[in-house]
């Protein structure tokens, strides 16, 4: 189902409640915001996915087209598939502009009906977007009792507000009844109750998992597609994180001037023993990457949260890509590796968020989680998240005031345990445990250097520290196909779904393939098994350049030639279909070959 | 950043401060700046103030960028905790820090390169957020590591070691800084620790955030006829709006100063700074007096020092976010993570 609407006019309001009217019908759903870089004006779409089978990767389908844009009619007309629906505002007719003869129109004429019923201006054009749900709601029998239900939970401190939505569904509502024949052969089931599920978009979940995860300083530049991760950690802060009596906080969020200084604030805050974070897209890893550079190799765990969006440049702020890998894994001047991971989806944001603490403060260096726009503004069905009270923060090698007294001396950079990750002391602690930091050359005590052993000796240790690092990050996730077979598929992040899909697909024309789902970099050895285990790996994701093959090649050996890429980059959420598609290509080609 | 050990020399009958320490154990690596660098003279003056203050040494933190002023913290306080980041950079990571550490006591060092081009921008946001801190500014209107380019406080008119003539107008650090809203602004020159000393425990007991413009000749770069921060020139063109003496609230008065020739100012933990007034009619609690002031003597050659803009009462960062008491990174994990149970409620809403 996609409905067209215009920037500012309330329709995501109208969205999200016909979504979740679904959900509580028990039908899988996922829903997709393609919006515009802009405020009020410019046309936007949302697209709702409900299938039986639980899919939740774009479908590229339109059964329902819902166009509330004059602006895009044609565009919304052109896209609805054969067989499908269209509903437009008919206050104005354009029967002869409208017309297909595989898909059926069906005017409505909301303005109208909503002029006649409301008063205020500005009231009726939102109403107008609320009506278009009772349409839906009769069309496809989607309970009245539930939208009902969820009207009353979303103003429960309103009841104004309750009578006149339910005024304008019941509008909408009974003009479909009243001259179509409801409900139509696209319609929804009720399945049961999604027990175990909830609706949550991944900016929330990574602004929760933070909160969970024990950080108290997040530091920020606002930036699409980002902005939501610290909303959610204030919001979330302010509800479980202040005192009621004083009002005081147990945490600090800082809106830097820039993302430099969010990154020199995310390194000082860490380096004082905080756990302390930032989220930021790609333009903003480029201004970080001289911090990057920096807490590498003067070894201070930071946090970073990508929310990618389509580069280069400024590129298009609100389309998803999956195109900042080779960015992330080498920012910054110089030799330097950084480790990565890739939540598929909201509950993996929250999850992945907690562990990325643990991780940064073990590995002492910076950590980058990429998520996407996708995952990150869209509201996904996901599993409850779960949390452990046993769990507690792993705060790495930090040695107190109590550890120091039984030492005769403190150096910062002596490989002690022979892991490559060294003991550091938190300032404000104890004068035996000061030290200097710096990002010009040292030695193993810390010390200035310019002796090229000393230095060697230093960057070596730091490639001992990478080997440990692919033994703590979480390992790629295996799923066999049902039949033996030589083809494999690897992908990562919110590719996830398409890959899923696809395979279903493919098996049913007896293409049938293993996928593993990378989580994490550096490539554990499951990773280059893998590849190694299969004759053709076809490498899915949403750039143009295959960074992620690219990756692949880079770090492991011998296997470029046996790498396949499939690539999506257009800005919009990779559907399965592509997937489908370009193995098959490949595949065909190979035949005639 | 040669890093050379100093000889610790206990010797008997040192003075030592209220926590028992001697001035010695204040200080630091040797110094590999040039001999005569007027950035030696203020380390040596921090020392002295951060001894006779009784700074605990891990409590302090000291922070900077790059350039020779950025090189410095490893010259004072071994037993503090030193942080030699980036370029212009000082001010965002010591802003993380105290966020993560309200308790610690913030030095930073930067130099006019640092601060007034490549981190101009970050030394006008800390201002705006006065996070708690010294920050100061070695100034020397010139680019010393790399050999003598101007610098963005060189004045016009200037002239560079090879006779290059500066034709760019300067940024004037402390002007810029009362008008961009901080609350503590003072000049002084490298030369004068009696001035000095008193302005840097004042801007460390200062609650906010605490400029301090020091004028300190380079002797390689910039210490010729022709410059106007070369030794000479500084002597000859110095005007002090004030003196200035910090009298911590415990101790008593014990500085002689004339009645009608002194302004007492009442500091935010109740210590006094005694302005030593050689123009009667200076007022540093108002920021257009200051500012008229600073560009009439300016326009007439002199160079101001002294305490020129004072307001502590203003909120520091950690007011305005209204932040716990107790220092963030020692919290209990308990007091962080809502744990199961609220998260189960949560999601009662997301369903």
């Amino acid at each position: 189902m996609k409905i067209g609407t215009v920037n500012g006019t309330g329709s995501a309001s109208a969205n999200g409640l016909l979504m979740k009217a679904l959900f509580r019908m028990g039908v899988p759903v996922t829903g997709k915001n393609l919006f515009p870089s802009n405020i009020q004006g410019l046309p936007t779409w949302y697209e709702i996915r409900a299938n039986h089978r639980g899919y939740m990767s774009r479908s590229g389908r339109a059964d329902v087209m819902v166009a509330m844009n004059a602006q895009t009619y044609q565009k919304d007309l052109n896209e609805v598939s054969p067989g499908g629906f269209l509903i437009y505002d008919s206050t104005w007719p354009r029967e002869s502009s409208l017309h297909r003869q595989d898909i059926t129109v069906l005017g409505v004429p909301l303005s109208k009906l909503c002029n006649e019923n409301f008063d205020v201006a500005r009231i009726r054009i939102l109403m107008k977007n609320v009506a278009y749900v009772g349409v839906l709601a009769a069309l496809m029998d989607i309970d009245l009792e539930v939208i009902k239900t969820l009207l009353e939970e979303t103003f429960a401190s309103k009841p104004k507000l309750v009578e006149s939505n339910l005024k304008a569904i019941m509008i909408g509502h009974d003009y479909a009844l009243e001259n179509f024949t409801c409900p139509l052969p696209v319609r929804a089931e009720k399945m049961g109750d999604n027990a175990g599920h909830i609706l949550i978009d991944g900016n929330s979940a990574t602004g929760l998992g933070c909160v969970y995860a024990g950080a108290t300083v997040g530091a920020w530049y606002p930036i699409t597609p980002s902005t939501g991760v610290m909303d959610a950690f204030k919001a979330y802060c302010n509800r479980f994180r202040t005192d009621p009596e004083t009002g005081k906080k147990n945490f600090c969020i800082v809106q830097a001037e820039d993302e430099l200084a969010a990154a020199g604030m995310v390194l000082g805050g860490n380096w004082a023993g905080a756990r302390s974070f930032t989220p930021t897209s790609g333009p903003g890893i480029s201004l970080m990457s001289e911090f990057i550079g920096f807490a590498y190799y003067a070894e201070i765990p930071s946090v970073f949260i990508d929310v990618q969006r389509v580069g280069p440049s400024t590129g298009m702020p609100t389309r998803t890509q999956q195109c900042d890998l080779m960015l992330c894994a080498y920012a910054s001047h110089g030799d330097t590796r950084h480790p990565m991971l890739f939540p598929a989806n909201p509950k993996e944001c929250f999850e992945m968020a907690v562990q990325v603490f643990d991780l940064a403060d073990r590995l002492q260096t910076p950590i980058f989680m990429l998520s996407d726009l996708d995952i990150a503004m869209n509201d996904w069905m996901v599993p409850e998240l779960e949390w452990d009270d046993d769990f507690r923060p792993d705060r790495g090698k930090v040695l107190g005031p109590e550890e120091l007294k039984e030492m005769d001396r403190f150096v910062r950079y002596l490989d002690v345990d022979g892991d490559g990750i060294t003991y550091r002391t938190l300032p404000g602690e104890d004068a035996k445990g000061a030290y200097f930091v710096r990002g010009s050359g040292h030695n193993r005590y810390g010390a200035y250097t310019e002796d090229s052993d000393e230095y060697q000796d230093v960057m070596e240790r730091l490639l001992v520290k990478w080997e440990t690092a692919k033994t703590l990050v979480p390992p790629a996730l295996l799923s066999k196909a049902k039949r033996k077979t030589k083809l494999g598929i690897v992908a990562f992040g919110s590719s996830d779904g398409a890959v899923i899909e696809a395979r279903d697909t493919l098996a049913e024309q007896g293409v049938h393939a293993d996928y593993l789902r990378i989580r994490s970099f550096p490539f554990g050895q499951e990773v280059i098994d893998f590849l190694h285990d299969h004759e053709t790996v076809f490498v899915v994701e949403q750039n143009r350049d295959a960074q992620m093959k690219a990756l692949l090649i880079l770090e492991t050996n011998n296997i470029a030639d046996r790498l396949v890429s499939i690539t999506h980059y257009n800005g919009m959420p990779i559907p399965s279909e592509c997937v489908v598609q370009g193995i098959a290509r490949h595949l065909n080609a190979e035949v005639a070959a | 950043m040669t890093y050379i050990a100093k000889p610790k020399i206990d010797l008997p009958g040192q003075k030592r401060n209220e926590l028992g320490l001697t001035e010695r154990d204040y200080e630091g690596a040797m110094s590999t700046l040039c001999a005569g660098c007027g950035h030696d003279s203020i380390t040596a003056a921090l020392i002295q103030a951060l001894w006779e203050m009784s700074v605990a040494p891990h409590q302090l933190v000291k922070m900077s960028g790059i350039g020779c002023s950025s090189k410095t913290p490893a010259y004072f306080v071994h037993g503090a905790h030193g942080f030699n980041s980036v370029h212009g950079r000082m001010p965002s990571v010591a802003t993380g820090a105290m966020a993560a550490n309200r308790d610690l006591i913030c030095v930073g060092i930067s130099g006019d390169g640092d601060s007034l081009s490549i981190g101009f921008g970050q030394f006008g946001h800390v201002i705006r957020r006065n996070l708690n801190m010294l920050y100061m500014i070695e100034n020397n209107g010139v680019y010393g590591l790399t050999k003598g380019q101007f610098s963005a406080s060189a004045d016009p008119g200037s002239t560079a070691k090879k006779g290059e003539a500066n034709e760019m107008q300067n940024i004037n650090t402390v002007a810029t800084a009362i008008s961009m809203g901080a609350t503590f602004v003072a000049r002084s020159f490298s030369g004068d620790r009696e001035q000095l000393i008193p302005l840097i425990k004042a801007a460390i007991a200062h609650p906010g955030c605490a400029i301090l413009d020091v004028f300190s000749p380079c002797v390689t770069f910039n210490d010729h006829v022709g410059s106007t921060k070369s030794y000479a020139y500084v002597r000859e063109h110095l005007h002090r709006a004030n003196g200035a003496d910090l009298i911590m609230p415990a101790e008593e008065i014990s500085v002689e100063y004339r009645e009608g020739e002194t302004l007492p100012v009442e500091m935010h933990d109740g210590s006094m700074i005694l302005l030593k007034k050689v123009d009667a009619e200076y007022d540093p609690t108002s920021r257009p007096a200051a500012l008229g002031y600073l560009e009439k003597q300016r326009l007439a050659g002199y160079v101001v020092t002294g305490l020129l803009f004072v307001d502590d009462s203003l909120p520091e960062m950690h007011a305005i976010s209204k932040t716990a008491h107790a220092p963030l990174k020692d919290l209990a994990f308990e007091d962080l993570s809502p744990g199961g149970e609220a998260l189960v409620e949560l999601q009662k809403g997301l369903k």
